[in-house]
């Protein structure tokens, strides 16, 4: 830990790492130092140009996201002379944004709409010259709207940076600057995975998830459809997020709640089938490991922005990947088969709703024909956390008093093991629990599996089967996944044992807690919050493993007989193809 | 047989783009053909600098100085000079009213000094022995055996040469700092990513010795401990480019770059870079994204590149004029070298003079020369006898000089007090035609055409003055427009992210504050008063001038003059295009703009 060093806000001393940059210094100071483009995900791009301060002493002006504190000095943050030259700032660039907050995604949320409104700003004395450029919906997931464009780099950033997808780049120069694919083809003609960072990370409404709240409203409508809706994991601790509940409350609860008032039939939980892909994944990885069936290591295969990253930049890894669906879609396929089954519904009668933290999910429910396992589409829709949140409120429903209800059998249980696949490391560690059980007959003493957990971008450690030694890493923030592969590949090339049996991948920094459909204004302290929060709710379940869950000991004994039965196949498992990243 | 003569023929791009090099050709073939093959050298060289009247030959050791010449003169230059030892007159340079000057006399270099260019319009560039007959490489062979790093940056910090590239800050100190940052790799980046209009200092300089170059870089390796130095070069530059690749396999054929130089056990070597042509890749940060091979745009400093440049490490970048000076400091000494120019600013500085200016061209001069001396003297005043009116230096960066500050010395600091900047040498006269309005404007479409668009204040600023200062050219402009003009440009010196940015609004904020009377006319009055601005002249015939001669009627492209013959005609003003057409061939003087 470097040793931290004094320096002055506004001649107040303030603590801060040596390597701070004078707006965290300002934040330890509670000052609040306007920016468009600083985000503590990403490094400083400095392209706003609202962060300007004064050091004492200097006749220049620099930018506070961008500037390390020297020891000693005397930062100036505010004083009129600022304030002149941010406010003009701001008004340059309303000048060029187009004044729709009423109908704009980020209307309330929006930060530059904040800032206009701290700033007073009434009129702006220059020419409106707003851009109209073509709106990209070419993606199932997000929306990108380059005439709300700020250009302030955050989605860039965090495509390049954190996820190492490239997808967006800008193009052209000086007032024609835009942010869209390289070559200017479609989001869907792109590398996109579809994870949503940018929209998580976009300060304004330029880049957003596909609303598809009015999709819901008209299922319930329908007469002849029975809507069955599930919930992801990290959604319970993110959802109160949207109606001022501090960061890491836990809401699974009220959400059940919430779902039923919004008139949705029946209220399954993604966690009962995160249990279920436990005990298919962890069978699967026994069965490579004791039997030799496929190669190891075994790859996760849960975050659908991975797989398709994985078959875009990766596909020679196929072969590692775990067949096993994702949560989400082995829900829908048990739920259109298994439950439609137990109330007397053909599958076309039901309507399936996931209620997800990820933009990506909305991709993969049409992702390939396996997503049809129970003869029709087996999840009709996504909806991410805000746009569950928006309609929540728009229903008149007030969340935070709400009664606590439970999920409905037979596929709403779930275990500790399986609320714990909301964050990273979590998939792991749950299918260690269960693995070991399938590997050595015996239970795992105590099933907090230190070693996976943490946000390091990459983690590796060992677990010890009795005896055997089980190595597993875990990545997550796309971009990390880059060095685990090379390290598989470069064994596999080699001939040489491969460095792991078991990595767990998710795309998202943190995991599903801080996907791309998640509330705004996510960082790691925020991250940490929810992460906490998954790990209590794994803590309170009186099961802990997967295995133990009652409702999948039964699924099995009724419907599936066992883990990779033939029917277990059909439904829960899936296949990877090469993609292109450009498609054009 | 030895040789007698001399024949220097300018290789320069401007020469080179209007036949120089089939002058050069039919000189070699009429001096063999008329047998004195033997008795004259003909030799390329860089560029003389007096563009103006290009191409130039020159004649040894006779000092004649023929200007415009044509390929089809080859044949008289050898009959009459080589062969007879005659002036040939009709192409020998003579200043108004005198007769033809020795190449020595010529007004245009009279105040000129010589330290970059030395070597341009001198020797072959093409040809390593000419570069180390003129002490080529004496420099490099001298830090290597009888200096090391710290006399040399001691020399550096004795001769305060300040960089060329426009911020002027003090090389020893990149240097110094480079070589004491912590790091296993170093490197040295030569920035020929010359970007303002009409300035081509660098071009001409690596055009005419680029020998120079490399061996500054090669020194400066040495010093801070770099092994590899990169040369930014535009690709518009395929001269110099070509002549840069000739120059780097003759020095590593002769030890002079590669492994093992001059057998000291120090290894360097330099590639080439080519940029797009973008002028932000001129600011240091821009231009190490750029070789990296990512977008041209700039990054915040702190970190700087002497720290972290290239790579993320520590990057020593000079412009090639930067460069050009390093090996005659440490062959003359950094006393010798600081002897010349003011307190603030040594040496001397590089200047493409243009505009309308009798002899534009390239000129190096003293640092603390007055404006007035470049102007009146070396540039021969301005043309046609007109008006000065201002000079811009620094490019789109800095700002107009009016005639009250003539009399500034040219050096750094002085130059920033005047409300311009010294830039990399730009210089750009103005006259009594040229309105100050579009100047700026001029400008700032330049800026809005190379914002990289990273930043917003940039991005919009340049912009959104531009939009105005169109208004104001058309007659549409407020005086509220001047405040929004005002107030862009105090926010974007403030918030803009790199120097192009920053000093975008230099040329308005300058303008304004000298010649707000115009600006005014503009906006007020509804006037131009250079005829500039076509949206507010207006062509009249004067009925007591015009005699009905019907020419003007029959030249007006768009028909709007009508008039009975031999009786006064008058323009419809409504369909008038500002054409000028009417004006310029009205015999009687009856055409007139308001």
């Amino acid at each position: 830990m470097p040793a931290n060093i004094e320096v002055k806000i506004n001649g107040n001393a303030v603590q801060v790492g040596r390597d701070s940059t004078i707006l965290e210094a300002a934040r330890l100071a509670n000052i609040n130092i306007p920016t468009l483009c600083a985000h503590p995900d990403l490094t400083p791009w400095a392209a706003c140009g609202l962060c300007v301060v004064k050091v004492e002493g200097s006749p220049k002006q620099v930018r506070a996201c961008a500037t390390t504190v020297v020891a000693g000095q005397n930062y100036i943050t505010h004083d009129p002379e600022l304030q002149e030259t941010r406010r003009t700032v701001l008004e340059l660039i309303l000048s060029n944004h187009p004044s729709e907050c009423l109908k704009c995604a980020r209307n309330t949320t929006c930060e530059l709409q904040q800032l206009a409104a701290d700033f007073g700003i009434r009129e702006v004395p220059f020419t409106y010259n707003v851009k109209r450029l073509p709106v990209d919906d070419s993606t199932p997931s997000i929306i990108l709207d380059p005439s709300k464009c700020v250009s302030c780099g955050r989605c860039a950033l965090v495509c390049q940076q954190l996820q190492g997808v490239w997808a967006l780049e800008f193009l052209n120069r000086g007032d024609d600057t835009r942010i869209a694919p390289a070559g200017g083809v479609l989001l869907n003609e792109s590398p996109c995975i579809k994870c949503g960072q940018c929209s998580a990370h976009c300060p304004v409404g330029a880049i957003y998830e596909k609303d598809e709240t009015a999709k819901l409203l008209a299922a319930i409508r329908d007469e002849n459809l029975h809507v069955v809706v599930q919930i992801a994991p990290s959604v319970r601790a993110a959802l109160g997020e949207m109606f001022d509940l501090p960061a890491g409350t836990l809401v699974t609860r009220k959400i059940y709640a919430a779902l039923r008032k919004l008139g949705c039939d029946t209220v399954f939980d993604t966690n009962f089938s995160a249990d279920l892909t436990i005990m298919e994944e962890g069978s699967e990885l026994v069965a490579r490991l004791s039997k030799g069936t496929g190669v190891l290591p075994q790859i996760t295969s849960c975050c659908p922005a991975w797989t398709d990253y994985m078959e875009k930049y990766y596909s020679d890894m196929i072969p590692h990947f775990s067949t096993a669906k994702s949560p989400m879609m082995m829900q829908g396929a048990i739920t259109k088969t298994y439950y439609a089954e137990q109330i007397n519904k053909k599958a076309e009668e039901i309507y399936s709703v996931a209620i997800m933290p990820c933009t990506a999910k909305k991709y993969e429910i049409t992702r390939s024909d396996d997503m049809c396992a129970s003869g029709c589409q087996d999840v009709d829709l996504v909806l991410t956390t805000r746009e569950l949140g928006r309609l929540i409120k728009s229903m008149g429903i007030d969340f935070v008093s709400l009664d606590e209800e439970s999920a409905d059998s037979p596929i709403g249980k779930y275990s500790g093991a399986a609320t714990i696949f909301g964050n990273t490391g979590g998939v792991m560690e749950a299918a260690v629990r269960t693995a070991y059980k399938l590997v050595t007959g015996e239970e795992l003493a105590n099933v907090q599996v230190d070693a996976v957990r943490g946000m390091d971008g990459v983690r590796t450690g060992s677990v010890d089967f009795k005896g055997t030694e089980i190595k597993v890493a875990v990545a997550h923030g796309m971009v990390n996944v880059g060095s685990i592969m090379d390290e598989v590949r470069a064994a596999r090339d080699k001939g040489e044992e491969p460095p792991y049996h078991f990595i767990e991948v998710m795309a998202c920094r943190g995991g599903c807690i801080a996907g791309g459909g998640q509330p705004y204004n996510t960082d790691d302290a925020v991250r940490a919050k929810r992460i906490a929060a998954i790990y209590t709710d794994d803590e309170i379940s009186e099961v802990r493993c997967s295995h133990q869950n009652p409702e999948i000991i039964e699924i099995y004994e009724k419907f599936l007989e066992k883990p990779l039965s033939d029917r277990a196949h059909k439904l829960l498992h899936t296949k990877y193809q090469p993609r292109p990243l450009y498609v054009k | 047989m030895a040789i007698k003569n001399y024949i220097l023929v300018c290789g320069g791009t401007a020469c080179e783009s209007i036949k120089s090099d089939a002058i050069y050709q039919n000189l070699l073939e009429e001096a063999a053909a008329q047998g004195v093959a033997q008795d004259v050298q003909i030799v390329k060289t860089g560029c003389f600098g007096f563009c103006e009247k290009g191409p130039i030959v020159k004649v040894l050791p006779d000092e004649n100085f023929y200007v415009q010449v044509n390929p089809g003169d080859a044949r008289e230059i050898i009959a009459e000079n080589i062969i007879k030892g005659r002036v040939v007159q009709r192409l020998a340079y003579k200043e108004e009213g005198k007769k033809e000057a020795a190449a020595d006399e010529i007004g245009f270099y009279q105040k000129q000094y010589r330290i970059v260019l030395r070597n341009c319009g001198l020797i072959d560039p093409e040809n390593i022995e000419e570069y180390i007959a003129r002490d080529g490489y004496l420099a490099l062979e001298k830090a290597l055996f009888e200096m090391n790093p710290d006399t040399i940056i001691e020399e550096l910090k004795t001769a305060r040469l300040r960089g060329r590239g426009g911020a002027g800050f003090p090389v020893w100190m990149k240097w110094k700092t480079t070589r004491e940052a912590e790091s296993d790799t170093r490197y040295i980046i030569c920035n020929a990513d010359e970007g303002d209009p009409g300035a081509y200092m660098d071009r001409s300089t690596l055009e005419g010795d680029p020998h120079s170059i490399l061996e500054a870089m090669t020194i400066a390796g040495y010093t801070v401990g770099a092994h590899l130095g990169i040369i930014y070069i535009r690709a518009e530059y395929p001269l110099a480019i070509k002549r840069l690749e000739t120059a780097m396999a003759q020095a590593k054929s002769m030890g002079l770059l590669g492994q093992d130089i001059l057998g000291s056990g120090f290894d360097f070597d330099i590639e080439i870079r080519l940029g797009a042509g973008a002028f932000v890749c001129g600011e240091e940060t821009a231009l190490i994204a750029s070789v990296e091979g990512k977008r041209g745009m700039p990054t915040p400093k702190p970190p700087f590149p002497a720290v972290a440049g290239l790579w993320g490490k520590p990057t020593v970048i000079n412009n090639v004029e930067t460069w050009a000076n390093i090996p005659v400091i440490l062959t003359k000494g950094g006393e010798w070298f600081s002897s010349i120019g003011t307190a603030d600013s040594s040496g001397t500085k590089v200047f493409a003079l243009t505009g309308k200016i009798n002899n534009s061209g390239l000129v190096e001069v003293p640092m603390g020369i007055t404006l007035r001396e470049i102007v009146f003297d070396i540039g021969g005043g301005i043309k046609d006898s007109k008006q000065f009116k201002a000079v811009q230096t620094g490019g789109p960066s800095g700002g107009v000089i009016t005639s009250e500050f003539l009399d500034t010395p040219i050096d750094f600091g002085s130059l920033i007090a005047v409300g311009s900047m010294m830039g990399s040498g730009g210089m750009i006269v103005m006259d009594e035609d040229d309105c100050i309005v579009d100047v700026a404007k001029f400008y700032m479409e330049f800026c809005v055409d190379e914002s990289c668009g990273k930043c917003s204040p940039c991005r919009i600023g340049t912009k959104k003055l531009h939009g105005i200062l169109d208004k104001v050219t058309k007659g549409k402009g407020t005086l509220a427009d001047l405040e929004s003009m005002q107030k862009i440009g105090t926010a974007m010196k403030k918030a803009a992210l790199c120097g192009l940015g920053q000093t975008a609004p230099n040329p308005i904020l300058s303008t304004m504050k000298y010649f707000e009377k115009e600006y005014l006319e503009h906006i007020n009055l509804g006037t131009c008063r250079a005829g500039k601005c076509k949206e507010l002249v207006q062509y009249l015939i004067n009925p007591e001038k015009c005699t009905g001669c019907t020419i003007c009627a029959r030249k007006c492209p768009s028909q709007c003059i009508a008039g009975t013959k031999k009786k006064p005609h008058v323009i419809d003003q409504a369909l008038c295009i500002k054409c000028g057409d009417c004006l310029s061939n009205c015999k009687f003087g009856a055409i007139s703009t308001y």
